[in-house]
């Protein structure tokens, strides 16, 4: 099939895999930001590949992962109001709030439905003219374009039943915020390319410049990803820093600037709690005032909610690419994707989650060798 | 709902166990084994259902029956390659068929929401005759209920089958052996894609059909072919993965599984990537995996592929003596990775 068998080449991977290892003058350490990508290298062994030359830490680039405990209880109690169908996308429904997560609240009665994407949910609020229907938006640049002309559409056509409960993240001010810690280690970044779909690379140069940072803009695919490795290996063995793309067939330097108006137009940068790392200012979306009228925060008057998340999670610092999931003491143990500590055991995109449904096989065995 | 609010409901992250049933108990994966072996066995364990196949095989007089029981619930009740009628026959005529029996009786219990128009039910009951024809079964006992508007989904339909299993036959999902080989009958996930393109409107370049399709004789070939069959299993609501899993837990043996021999259709692959799914978890009803000893493998594949079910027939890997009770699957790169049960169901990721 065209734009997949030729990036899943078993033959052409190992070529590239064998050239990063015959460039490689020392091991270099290189984080992947988003979960996607860190799904691809689990699947396919690619840190197995690459033991000797790379050591690939994994970002927070998992929408799911780093959705603030609040944002999910406050979805499952309005989920919970009588008239209220909540609308989310699939892998929400069964990240732990405090109490509940979505499928139990849906299995208590609420009327939680799954959508693709969020004009879904303009459907459902048409179709039910006499209940409030509630989409949980999150993520981050990918999926803002879609979110916010679910809010525009709702606008134009003077919907009163349609809200959302907007939780949204931004990717460079996470990584200003990763590169500015004493505690950083990273030497080379693949930039996230599905975001840079939307928002293209140009600040991403600045970031480069500015931290005198390798950076290459990688799709997700397993060749993808060995060549944004390679790529990265290159500009490091000669001191290079800057942006590179290897992810031509689907980003452009300015990116998608009609998506990117449409999200200027609809949200505005706030500061943003993230799940598990805490608040960074001026890293998040929120409504501009001309939209509070589809702000469910706001229309159904939500207490802030106080929560705790369980002390022996280190999902924090696995978020920061500070520490490994095999590095957990309840790995594998007390913390499974039936019986999650934190969300990145429950997402598809976590971290946690692919060591665990991918690797604990030779991954454990692997720590516990060394 | 409840009055009781969640105030009061004090659940502990993490969720371990479940105070209420989830739509994930009934996907096939983890959830559904745990109502399994948490409820049902304990209420009602005895040898046979703790054997934990898809049909029990019981002695009554000289004779060896096989019997199995499936419920269908489906929306929308047509699709392309099947509607509800038909898959309820296939799916219990393939329980009993991967069980080395020869299937022979059906009952079909109805549960009707009131206001279903007739025709359906017509179109449904002549779906169901004509399936049982093709596979040599009767139906020969039924049961009907109607339920309020509202309260059921159009309608439901239980299935039971019996058929004969030969003496000497002993198949079983805990005879794996190490060095024993995969076969796959043929390409996965088309079942599970063709019903989420008609409920998600999606379109295909050409129309991609549901496999559902009675195995009986496919089963029958394989057999013919070689008297030392491990085991069969037909590949339902769980997919690919769950059947492996089930067996290597069952036989309490390694899987190890070659991705690149796994065959997928491009319009399930297609289907798939759009939405973030993995064909290894998609359900399929005309699909089976036989374990054999590799002496025989060749000749039991070519059995498989001079049947028109299995004409697509493949090795998918083989049985080993590590990592019990894990699936693992060699990637197109040469790493190894878990293929691991879900929990529940499948769910679409976010981007």
């Amino acid at each position: 099939m065209k734009y997949l068998d030729e990036y899943r080449d078993g033959a052409l991977a190992r070529r590239i895999a064998a050239e990063i290892a015959s460039i490689s003058t020392r091991p270099w350490v290189l984080m992947e930001i988003c979960g996607g990508q860190t799904h691809t290298i689990m699947r396919y062994g690619i840190d197995e590949l690459l033991a000797r030359n790379v050591e690939l830490v994994h970002g927070p680039g998992c929408p799911v992962c780093v959705t603030p405990l609040e944002t999910i209880d406050k979805a499952v109690a309005l989920a919970l109001r009588p008239g209220v169908i909540l609308v989310s996308y699939g892998d929400m429904l069964r990240v732990p709030g405090s109490q509940l997560d979505l499928f139990r609240a849906k299995a208590q009665g609420a009327d939680v439905r799954i959508a693709y994407s969020p004009t879904e949910a303009i459907k459902i609020a048409h179709a039910n003219p006499d209940r409030q229907v509630v989409f949980l938006a999150i993520g981050f640049e990918t999926t803002a374009p879609a979110n916010a002309m679910a809010a525009w559409d709702a606008k134009r056509q003077g919907l009163t039943n349609f809200s959302m409960l907007v939780s949204h993240v931004l990717v460079p001010p996470a990584i200003r915020s990763l590169l500015s810690s004493p505690h950083n280690r990273i030497q080379g970044f693949i930039a996230p390319g599905h975001v840079c779909t939307i928002v293209g690379y140009e600040e991403y140069e600045e970031i480069s410049r500015e931290f005198r940072m390798p950076m290459v803009v990688g799709g997700f695919e397993p060749v993808d990803l060995l060549e944004a490795i390679l790529m990265l290996v290159r500009q490091l063995e000669a001191s290079k820093a800057c942006v590179e793309n290897q992810y031509v067939r689907a980003v452009s330097r300015a990116g998608n600037r009609v998506a990117q108006r449409v999200v200027n137009e609809v949200f505005e940068v706030a500061d943003q709690k993230w799940r598990g790392i805490g608040g960074i200012p001026a890293s998040g979306l929120r409504f501009r005032s001309e939209y509070a009228a589809f702000d469910a925060n706001l229309i159904f008057d939500l207490a802030p909610i106080a929560t705790e998340e369980p002390a022996e999670c280190i999902s924090a610092q696995v978020l920061q690419g500070l520490r490994k999931p095999t590095d957990c003491s309840a790995f594998t143990t007390r913390c499974t994707p039936e019986t999650p500590l934190g969300a990145p055991m429950v997402s598809a995109e976590g971290a946690c989650a692919a060591y665990y449904h991918y690797r604990r096989h030779n991954l454990v065995a692997l720590e516990e060798s060394k | 709902m409840s009055g009781k609010s969640i105030i009061d409901m004090v659940c502990p992250v993490p969720f371990t166990t479940s105070n209420t049933v989830l739509l994930g108990h009934g996907s096939g994966g983890k959830l559904s084994n745990d109502l399994v072996r948490d409820v049902f066995l304990p209420a009602f364990g005895n040898p046979e259902l703790a054997q934990l196949n898809d049909q029990a095989v019981v002695r009554v007089g000289q004779s060896r029956i096989a019997i199995t029981t499936d419920s269908f619930v489906i929306r929308p009740l047509f699709f392309r390659g099947g509607d509800i009628g038909s898959l309820a026959v296939h799916g219990t005529v393939n329980d009993l068929a991967v069980g080395g029996a020869l299937p022979l009786f059906l009952t079909a219990a109805f549960i009707i929401e009131e206001g279903l128009p007739m025709d359906v039910l017509r179109r449904v009951a002549q779906s169901m005759q004509q399936a049982a024809k093709a596979a040599g079964v009767r139906i020969v006992a039924g049961d009907t209920k109607v339920v309020e508007r509202g309260k059921g989904d159009g309608i439901f339909i239980n299935t039971t089958g019996i058929g004969l299993v030969p003496e000497d036959l002993n198949l079983s999902a805990d005879r794996a052996q190490p060095g024993d080989v995969i076969l796959l009958s043929g390409s996965i996930g088309e079942h599970g894609i063709a019903i989420l393109a008609e409920r998600e409107g999606l379109e295909f370049e050409s129309a991609l059909q549901s496999d559902s399709a009675p195995l009986h004789e496919l089963c029958a070939a394989i057999l013919s072919a070689s008297t030392s069959v491990r085991c069969m299993r037909d590949l339902t609501r769980g997919g690919l993965s769950s059947a492996m899993n089930e067996i290597a837990a069952q036989s309490n043996v390694g899987i190890e599984l070659n991705e690149t021999a796994i065959p997928v259709r491009d319009e399930v692959r297609g289907a798939c990537e759009m939405l973030g799914l993995d064909p290894l978890y998609v359900a399929n009803e005309g699909k089976l995996i036989a374990i054999v000893p590799p002496d025989v493998a060749h000749s039991v594949l070519r059995a498989m592929r001079a049947n028109p079910r299995g004409e697509n027939a493949q090795i998918v890997g083989r049985v080993t003596g590590s990592l019990p009770g894990l699936v693992t699957m060699k990637t197109p790169l040469g790493t190894s990775r878990i293929v691991d049960m879900l929990a529940g169901d499948q769910l679409p990721r976010i981007c």
